[in-house]
């Protein structure tokens, strides 16, 4: 399976009329998982995030390949800063 | 003074009622004569009712204010009569095109099918639709407005409200029924009543500017997030008409707003945005806060709140005169059939029940723009920023840029006027939900579908090409035409399908069929405002007479 690249935010059971509803409920829940943290607190609540989500993929392929995707944007631009 | 727009000055009369030894009583009051009160009185009027507007002012609206009309608010517009002179003079698009950091990330279109009447949206200086109004309401001989009459007393008393009025030539008393209150965001009326809107404020400013310029930029939206000549704040540059354009800066929280709205502050940062060579002059600029807010009920006896008065969003989505205008639509054919005495006043409860709902609805897709928006941590401006930039290469990404999700109508699925549908329906014409419009031949040479309701209720069975009414339905039909709340009917065919003898509506490119997975022997039932509130998949008069009971609060 290749990872998804188009907008796959649904809820069972739920019916959404928008299309932009489902993403802006889950962009709102990751937000609202942040609230009142500190920098440093919020950094440790994403990575327990990363490791649970990991661990429901499961397929490590998948994870090589977003692993990859994630870190190369941040480089490349750390890089053009300099 | 504004360099394309004069406002026209409406003159204060004195009204006979302003001698009367004792308050004269009207039916219905009105107070404020913006967009939602406007709308109100026209649709009251329309449908019968003698109305009084009051309004504090003489003119219309001073600056542009409100400037994205949506779909929905047009087509209410279109049945009040002012819907062709906005789209005349108003520019409209359909795409809104998102930028980060002067890349662009992401592109949208409202209206990506063909097949409705009137356009996504328009954009077009408050001041000219309410202009229009006003001339629309000229026409009205059941329709009276009475300028700089402020209202500055009242009593919701439990049998009708009384009034007290503040005029050129002193105070004067007036009682009514029922009273319409459209007096705005800060609404006096609802603080006379010891009411209350409550919500959330929100710790950011911006500076609105309108500029006259011959410019080449498409009518599209453009919002941009961190561009190189506003660095770290977000933009947007949006066209009006007459070479008008809204420019939007965010400022953040700690902008001085008097400092800011200084025409020595305000060209640079115009120019900056629209390049050296762009010339261009200052027509309007504010600067602004915002709050999300509501009433906890829209209705309190016999007040009942409409627009900013009842229900205040952030301007992201242009959610703010669209849903009033809605609110409008949603209560007088309710408040037509209880002052008729045809429905009970509970009928009056679900207008606030349904706009309540929408009104949550606007608030919480505003309160989502503005967080996006304006980040209110250091891990939420990450991931912000993250969203932008996995744009170019994911779509994913796209769906949850949030430049402002654009006014659109709620789907009403919870509400008690509803009537459970078959369960074999698809699509999303679902009890509740607002009518799509559809190219159609009627039988009056209406050429949209949305053209043959908006009067009374309306029930469409759609026959397809087999055709063929039996001699009972067309007697049951006629039957429920001459009931105490008169369901109009029309059979729908397809193209090239026989004639009925009926009033017949030809799905002229299968539109109808298809937005309405209608099959045939399918029947929709549509109130006055064109929300669905039933569908079956045969037509059966007791179930239409049941289901107009039940969204007429007479079941």
């Amino acid at each position: 399976m290749p990872l998804k690249t188009e907008n796959n935010f649904h809820q069972p059971g739920k019916r959404f009329f928008r299309a932009y509803r489902p993403g802006d409920d889950f962009y709102e829940a990751l937000i609202e998982t942040h609230r009142d943290l500190s920098d440093e607190q919020s950094a440790r609540v994403n990575a327990r995030l990363v490791l649970l989500l990991c661990n429901q993929v499961g397929d490590l392929g998948l994870l090589r390949e977003a692993m990859a995707i994630a870190r190369k944007g941040v480089v490349a631009e750390d890089d053009d800063a300099t | 003074m504004f360099l394309t727009y004069d406002n026209p000055v409406y003159d204060y009369a004195r009204s006979p009622d302003q001698s009367a030894a004792e308050p004269v009583h009207h039916p219905l009051i009105v107070v404020g004569a913006g967009p939602v009160g406007m709308a109100a009185a026209i649709d009251a009027a329309q449908r019968g009712l003698q109305v009084l507007l009051l309004d504090d002012d003489n003119t219309v609206s001073v600056g542009s204010r409100a400037v994205c009309y949506s779909k929905r608010c047009l087509e209410i517009m279109d049945r009040l009569g002012c819907a062709e002179p906005m789209i005349e003079q108003g520019v409209t698009w359909n795409v809104g095109k998102v930028f980060f950091r002067d890349e662009l990330v992401n592109q949208f279109d409202l209206l990506p099918e063909a097949g409705h009447k009137i356009p996504a949206f328009i954009n077009l200086q408050q001041y000219y639709l309410e202009e229009y109004m006003v001339r629309r309401m000229d026409d009205l001989d059941n329709l009276e407005v009475r300028w700089r009459n402020r209202v500055v007393e009242i009593d919701n008393a439990p049998e009708r409200v009384m009034l007290g009025i503040d005029t050129p030539d002193g105070r004067y008393r007036l009682s009514c029924d029922w009273l319409i209150v459209a007096d705005g965001a800060n609404s006096p009326i609802r603080e006379q009543l010891g009411l209350e809107s409550r919500g959330q404020w929100f710790q950011d400013r911006f500076l609105i500017a309108d500029v006259v310029m011959k410019a080449g930029f498409p009518p599209e939206r453009w919002f941009s997030f961190d561009p190189s000549y506003h660095r770290g704040q977000s933009t947007l540059l949006h066209r009006q008409s007459d070479d008008v354009w809204r420019l939007d800066f965010q400022l953040g929280w700690d902008a001085d707003p008097e400092e800011e709205k200084k025409p020595e502050r305000v060209i640079p940062r115009v120019r900056a945005m629209l390049g050296e060579e762009t010339e261009f002059e200052l027509e309007w600029c504010s600067v602004y806060t915002f709050r999300c807010r509501r009433m906890e009920r829209f209705r309190y006896g016999r007040a009942l709140f409409v627009g900013d008065a009842a229900h205040q969003v952030s301007p992201f989505g242009a959610r703010g005169a669209n849903s009033g205008v809605q609110d409008s639509d949603n209560l007088i054919w309710k408040l037509a059939l209880v002052m008729q005495g045809r429905a009970p006043q509970r009928l009056l409860d679900s207008y606030s029940d349904e706009r309540v709902q929408a009104a949550e609805e606007n608030i919480l897709n505003s309160t989502r723009s503005t967080d996006f928006i304006t980040p209110k941590s250091t891990m939420s401006r990450i991931f912000r920023d993250s969203v932008l930039e996995l744009c170019r290469d994911f779509p994913f990404a796209r769906q949850l840029v949030n430049s402002g999700r654009l006014s659109d109508t709620a789907f009403l699925i919870d509400s008690e006027l509803n009537t459970a549908e078959d369960p074999d329906f698809c699509g999303d014409m679902v009890p509740g939900a607002v009518m799509l419009d559809a190219p159609i031949e009627g039988p009056d040479g209406e050429r949209w579908l949305l053209d043959t309701a908006g009067g009374p209720f309306v029930l469409y069975c759609y026959l397809g090409e087999s055709g063929g009414l039996s001699q009972q339905t067309r007697a049951a039909l006629h039957a429920l035409a001459g009931a105490s709340i008169p369901v109009q009917s029309f059979v729908v065919v397809a193209a090239g399908a026989a004639a009925e003898e009926h009033a017949t509506v030809i799905d002229r490119e299968g539109l109808f069929a298809a937005r309405y997975d209608a099959r045939p022997g399918s029947c929709y039932l549509v109130r006055p405002d064109q929300h669905l509130c039933a569908r079956w998949r045969s037509f059966d008069a007791h179930s239409v007479a049941a289901a107009v009971a039940r969204a007429t609060c007479n079941g």
